[in-house]
């Protein structure tokens, strides 16, 4: 079984091609008598459109439409929430506002387009959105959660509802306890790619789409749903793309007017947003405050922990995420109850960012055991494994595999955690403080459906296909792994054909679940493939007829008996004996009812190493390990990458990510890549990642479970514990910029 | 944007009487800040004069110490083997800012002359007095979105402590202009009326009533070079910048310091301040008290608190207050090598 197996480390198999410039992003697909679109976005956070002049832009030159709400082209399916809700069933729509984009003068959000205008050259499109002017019946807009934050509502969406084990006071008889508030600033996902999509008209009902989505299907679903078409008659591709962290887990409504527009002007017609509209049209990690309740004996055993979240969401739609979801299950205590709320602010709607609400919670929780390890007079990791639960005890189930004890030790060992000191603010390297710490992060381990085709070649080659895409995690080069170990096709005999529709439908890449989603589905078709050869191989007939099919290995292209190698017949020669050119086998994969037996989470440890400078507050992460407990590994590199990736992530979370709001306006200050700090290089330093590489028994037949966001879920939290144990402040609020940290000499 | 002419020159004299023919025209170099605030319609153009072709790129050698063309790209001078060994100050303010491709960019003059990065002077919607001046003068030209300061009550974390007026607190953002007016630079300047000096410290301004103004050019007037004096410094010197992130980011207070010690003993001193005001913030007072003394912890605090008299915070830049002052002791302590 390949879950017995290491497997080694591979290079990405798409890795050349990205080097080199053959990796084809939507924006690098051209189309003959192609138009582009440029977004003319509102200066106001709320009101109404008192009037807007398009005129002189319809006269600039090469323009071929201004599209305002006064005439933008109907959509069939509008009167359906386009691209569906951010998550789960749409809830009551009298509660809310309705954005339906430039069908109303109504301004919801500032940024909201106001005009879509369309030239025969993107340069022509943007002098053209220039001369775009509009004026304003301007409202104020409500932008601030602090300050209203009265006005949180319950989602009422299965799994946001408020839980309960034990009594929700709990924590308050304990001898020790702790309550403290947290703050996650509005976030962007910036990734280097922007955002956009290509949309061409082949027919009257027939479309090709060439988009920046996490999912190749979920869009031509929407687009089916908006454009009342067959979805068969939609062809979406996105074969890469230069970061998804979230954003394009949705179809956004620009990304549906596109496609409205270009039917109207007859036309291929392409949209890439601005940097600036990164920051307004395609999500964001909702700003949430957090307050934590803890209570503990002096033993250091937890008694209660009360977690409650607001964070904000839009005016038109609700959007939730798991932000308390950890605090339910990680720990052994009595008595743990979990409140999350929502309000609804004047604001574009908010989607999951990189490890998405799950490491908004984990700051909090993990920042939150790590002062009360502190009142204890605990080791961090002492206190943790004092409350260590092997059973999941939200569910009362087992963990279908959990070896977090074993994350603990190996980060440890590797931080050279012996050399923290219990003390803060005592250990100094000339005028730099030195402080050590450390968090735990974990996120749902899925077992989504997902299909895929193998077709193994007479020449011996192997293609793999799938619709899913791969937003750079090494997608196809864990598909490739999974192939080559069931098959013993050569690594560079395989090929992986990926995020187009026209393939095997797969989920939407996003929560951490595609290898063991898509993987299972290649795992199964590969093994289809060899059950068929195993079976004519040992027919009447064959050289070996008889044997049993258990008694055979393939590998190379070759059938042999174990322990006989020499009785063996050449898979080429078994095939054409068989009159066959290709073995084609498709299969749909989904997990069996007895995973329901089990709670399935990943899981990783943080630590890291900071120096901070007393004097100006500056923080410099100087050493992180990151340990990942999630399954066999079934690419090493690219799991490591996929840490590397997280942890820098995190550094950015931790230190530098914040998307300012101008409340009185409503509008962001800092929207651009100048002002608002994604970690750059010189912020992070080497980075360590350990892999338990233990099988996971239960999730699928791999072992293999996800690892994409537990890279970043905690890491936070580790840099502001090491800060305070390096200084002696706790920093509750992100990011630990210099001037929380500031003391007069 | 704008529709506008292009014009390349190839003299500076025909720069200067290109530059001076008509209202609306800007001279082009590295284009590292002008091009973005001309697609944020923040400067809208009825001409740029590309001076690229300008042979005004030589870093030379002068009887009194060094002379940098206007036009000498920013890595350029900061890796070049004089600046780096007599005039370390320089290359480590210049090695500071923005990014490598912005300083293969990016030139001399055009340091010298990027505007603030203030974020209401960015967005027209919103107010700024620097942007649209309440009264359009003759300098100007009209005015573009809604006048008033949106930093004074707003988000002004990265706005002036010193020198801000009740039209404007932006800072001017470059790290090289510290280290040139801690040197006592001077800027040779060409213009329809011939050529002059500007002591560097008196070539970018305070922004008072005028805050369009950032330096004190006249209309028509080219950066020829600028004109560095020889010292002692260079075994002394240290530029600190504070930022939010390690790169690519401007600071949150800066400062630049040259020293000329024997044994413990502080010869002669300069000090320079950025990220404070709208001009970089030289600190004569301190130096001044600093000269003479010895290079302990003790009289670097008592400098840095003379550095911070009159200092003002504004709400979201208090924490300058005490950054600033820290900032002086720390960059005094790794230049003195007392850390």
């Amino acid at each position: 079984m390949t879950k017995d197996l290491k497997n080694p480390p591979i290079d990405r198999i798409d890795g050349r091609m990205k080097v080199t410039g053959g990796a084809q992003y939507f924006a690098d697909f051209e189309l003959p008598n192609m138009a582009y679109c440029v977004i003319v976005g509102s200066e106001i956070g709320r009101g109404t459109i008192a009037s807007i002049d398009t005129k002189k832009a319809q006269g600039a030159p090469g323009v071929l439409g201004v599209f305002t709400h006064q005439n933008m082209p109907p959509i069939p399916g509008w009167d359906a929430p386009v691209g569906g809700e951010a998550d789960g069933p749409a809830p009551k729509p009298d509660t809310k506002e309705k954005y339906r984009i430039l069908h109303t003068p109504k301004i919801l959000f500032d940024g909201q387009p106001i005009a879509m205008v369309v030239a025969d050259s993107y340069e022509r499109a943007t002098y053209a959105a220039s001369l775009v002017k509009a004026t304003y019946a301007k409202q104020a807009a409500r932008t601030d959660l602090e300050k209203h934050l009265a006005e949180g509502i319950a989602p009422g969406r299965p799994g946001s509802s408020d839980y309960l084990r034990g009594k929700a006071d709990g924590y308050q008889s304990a001898p020790v306890t702790l309550e403290a508030n947290y703050t996650i600033p509005v976030e962007v996902h910036n990734p280097m790619e922007l955002h956009g999509i290509l949309a061409h008209w082949t027919g009257a009902d027939s479309l090709m789409i060439y988009a920046k989505t996490q999912g190749v299907n979920a869009t031509q679903n929407a687009m089916a749903e908006a454009f009342k078409i067959d979805p068969k008659k939609i062809h979406v591709h996105t074969e890469f793309m230069g970061g998804g962290f979230g954003m394009g887990l949705r179809t956004w409504p620009q990304e549906t007017a596109v496609v409205a527009i270009a039917k109207k002007i007859g036309r291929p017609l392409k949209l890439v947003v601005t940097r600036n509209q990164m920051f307004t049209l395609v999500g964001h990690r909702p700003y949430t405050v957090q307050t934590i309740n803890m209570g503990a004996d002096t033993n250091g055993k937890l008694i209660g922990i009360a977690h409650a979240a607001t964070a904000e969401t839009a005016s038109y739609e609700d959007f939730t995420e798991a932000t308390v979801n950890m605090t339910k299950f990680m720990y052994e205590c009595p008595n743990v109850s979990t409140r999350y709320r929502i309000v609804r602010l004047d604001r574009s709607v908010p989607i999951w960012m990189r490890g998405p609400g799950e490491a908004t919670g984990a700051f909090a929780l993990e920042s939150a055991m790590d002062e009360m390890a502190h009142k204890l007079g605990l080791d961090p990791i002492e206190f943790r494994l004092r409350n260590y639960t092997e059973t999941d005890p939200e569910h009362n189930r087992p963990y279908s595999s959990k070896n977090l004890k074993e994350a603990y030790q190996r980060g440890a060992e590797a931080i050279g955690w012996n050399k923290r000191q219990n003390q803060p603010a005592s250990q100094r390297e000339g005028d730099w403080l030195i402080g050590y710490g450390m968090s735990t992060g974990t996120f749902n381990a899925f077992r989504w459906e997902a299909s895929a085709r193998a077709l193994l070649n007479a020449d011996g080659s192997l293609t793999i296909q799938s619709a899913v895409t791969d937003i750079g995690p090494g997608t196809g080069t864990a598909l490739t792994m999974i192939a080559h170990n069931v098959l013993g096709v050569p690594l560079n005999r395989i090929k992986v054909a990926y995020g187009d529709t026209s393939l095997p439908k797969a989920p939407t890449q996003g929560g951490s679940a595609i290898v063991s989603a898509v993987g299972s589905a290649v795992y199964d078709a590969c093994t289809k493939i060899k059950n068929q050869l195993v079976e004519l191989a040992i027919k009447d007939g064959s050289p070996l007829a008889g044997r049993q099919a258990d008694e055979l290995t393939l590998t190379d292209g070759v059938l042999f008996v174990e322990k006989e190698p020499e009785k063996k017949i050449v898979v080429s020669e078994l095939m054409w004996t068989n009159n066959l050119t290709v073995v084609d086998k498709s299969a749909d994969s989904k997990g069996g009812p007895e995973l329901g037996k089990y709670s399935m989470y990943s899981f990783s440890v943080h630590f890291v190493q900071v120096r901070v400078n007393p004097l100006t507050g500056v923080v410099r992460v100087s050493k992180a390990v990151s340990v990942a407990d999630s399954g066999r590994i079934i690419s090493p590199k690219t799991a490591a990458s996929q840490m590397i990736g997280g942890v820098a992530g995190g550094i950015g979370m931790a230190l530098t990510e914040e998307a300012v709001i101008d409340h009185r306006f409503g509008r962001f200050v800092n929207n651009n890549l100048a002002d608002y700090h994604v970690a750059v290089h010189a912020d992070v330093p080497a980075i360590e990642t350990i892999m338990i590489d233990k099988p996971d028994p239960i999730i699928n037949p791999m072992g293999a479970k996800g690892m994409g966001e537990i890279a970043l879920i905690g890491f936070a939290g580790a840099v502001a514990n090491a800060v305070f144990n390096a200084t002696g402040q706790r920093v509750r609020d992100l990011p630990i910029t210099p001037d929380k940290l500031l003391r007069t000499v | 944007m704008n529709p506008f002419q292009y014009t390349r020159v190839t003299t500076p004299k025909a720069a200067v009487s290109a530059l001076s023919q008509e209202s609306g025209t800007y001279f082009l170099a590295g284009g590292t800040n002008l091009i973005d605030l001309i697609k944020r319609e923040v400067v809208v153009p009825e001409r740029l004069v590309d001076i690229n072709k300008l042979p005004l790129a030589t870093i030379e050698k002068t009887a009194t110490g060094l002379r940098i063309g206007a036009m000498a790209k920013n890595s350029a001078v900061a890796e070049h083997e004089l600046v780096k060994k007599h005039f370390p100050l320089l290359s480590m303010a210049l090695n500071a800012g923005a990014s490598a491709q912005l300083r293969n960019m990016a030139t001399v003059g055009g340091n010298m002359m990027q505007r603030t990065r203030c974020p209401y002077f960015y967005d027209t919607s919103m107010p700024c007095n620097k942007r649209s001046p309440v009264q359009a003068g003759p300098d100007k030209g009209k005015p573009n979105g809604p006048s008033g300061c949106g930093a004074i009550d707003g988000y002004n974390r990265m706005h002036a402590i010193f020198g801000g007026s009740t039209k404007c607190i932006a800072v001017h953002p470059s790290d090289m202009c510290i280290a040139l007016v801690a040197l006592d630079a001077t800027v040779n300047v060409s213009g329809p009326k011939g050529d002059r000096k500007i002591p560097f410290s008196d070539f970018h301004r305070l922004p008072g009533d005028t805050p369009q103004k950032d330096n004190t050019l006249l209309p028509g007037e080219l950066i020829m070079s600028v004109d560095i004096p020889t010292n002692k410094f260079a075994d002394n010197s240290h530029y600190l910048k504070v930022r939010d992130r390690a790169s690519y980011a401007f600071a949150l207070i800066s400062v630049g310091v040259a020293v000329d010690m024997k044994r413990d003993v502080i010869q002669d001193i300069r000090l320079a301040m950025g990220g404070v005001a709208h001009k970089p913030w030289r600190l004569t007072e301190a130096e001044q008290f600093l000269r003479g003394k010895s290079a302990t912890e003790a009289n670097f605090k008592q400098a840095a608190t003379i550095a911070m008299n009159g200092a003002k915070g504004y709400g979201e830049n208090d924490f300058k207050l005490t950054l600033a002052p820290n900032s002086i002791i720390d960059a005094l302590k790794t230049a003195t090598k007392t850390a």
